[in-house]
């Protein structure tokens, strides 16, 4: 079978998000007030020739921890999605 | 030390001031491409700076996946000297030879400008010539140049002296003001401002002398400015 799946990389809580507190700073002077704790991410979308869905989210969580996060400051959530 | 590999990532880009820095004092320096899978032949390994593999994903992240890096992790296990430049420093972290990770600067700002590090450590091959408190003005060229880890490996590279330069004026937002760090053993060295671009007075600054002279094993003639 072939899975659609979709990881979400983000800063892990307590390191700094230079790119989300960037944003967070210019939102005033674009007249968006009251938005707050911005954070920056990476979204990435593939597809898994799995057996099951749990054998295509294994794929996927061991491919997100080697290569699509960095385990030091990023934490990565993986789930399938509508192919 | 007399033979130096450094290695060329596509994508890398400050090779040619490594080997004509390292040529200068004396060393041969060779390019190396990262499909090497042998580094025996070389007393030491300069990682240079750049954007290996376009710095696509994350800086150096692609990078820990070429083939070299499998006989550099032999070289780094044997004891060999490894120093990682700006990318190469980046490289260094991905690979998970040294602790930590280098996120983009403090507001986001590309830095290309002369920098004043303070030596914290001589425990390294880079700043094993050097003195400790020794200053040293050394450019930076870098938009992820933001050192940062977690609490315990900030205590760790205290606790092991692993911290061995840092800025004086903190221009990127680095935790605990960190240029550059070693490995517990002191054999492999990162840091983000350019000592190859610090060789003559003439072009600013011959500090990277003291350092790249001590990556040789030298003693620098000119330790002290």
């Amino acid at each position: 079978m072939n899975y659609a799946v979709r990881v979400d990389v983000t800063l892990r809580s307590g390191i700094s998000d230079p790119a989300g507190a960037t944003i967070e700073r210019a939102l005033p002077a674009l007249g968006f007030g009251g938005v707050h704790r911005v954070r920056a991410g990476k979204l990435f979308f593939f597809e898994v020739d799995a057996p099951t869905p749990d054998a295509a989210l294994d794929v996927a969580r061991g491919l997100a921890e080697r290569l699509l996060s960095n385990p030091v400051i990023e934490d990565a959530t993986c789930a399938l999605v509508e192919g | 030390m007399t033979s130096v590999a450094v290695i060329v990532f596509p994508g890398s880009n400050c090779e040619y001031d490594a080997v004509t820095a390292l040529e200068s004092l004396g060393a041969r320096a060779s390019l190396v491409f990262h499909t090497a899978e042998d580094l025996s032949a070389y007393d030491g390994v300069v990682l240079p700076g750049g954007f290996a593999h376009g710095d696509y994903l994350r800086p150096g992240a692609l990078a820990r996946f070429s083939p070299v890096m499998g006989a550099l992790e032999r070289f780094v296990a044997e004891g060999g000297p490894v120093l990682g430049i700006c990318n190469g420093f980046q490289v260094l972290t991905e690979a998970g030879m040294l602790p930590g990770a280098l996120q983009k600067n403090r507001g986001l700002t590309f830095l290309c400008q002369p920098e004043t590090l303070i030596v914290a450590s001589t425990r390294s091959v880079l700043t094993r010539a050097a003195l400790v408190g020794q200053e040293l003005v050394i450019p930076i060229n870098h938009f992820s140049g933001n050192y940062t880890c977690d609490e315990s490996t900030h205590r760790e590279l205290v606790e092991y002296d692993q911290i061995v330069l840092r800025y004086r004026d903190n221009p990127n937002g680095s935790l605990d003001d960190i240029a550059g760090i070693s490995n517990r053993a002191g054999n492999v060295v990162g840091l983000m401002p350019h000592p190859e671009r610090a060789m003559s007075t003439l072009l600013g600054s011959a500090d990277g002398l003291v350092l790249l002279n001590g990556f040789l094993g030298r003693q620098s003639a000119l330790s002290g400015r």
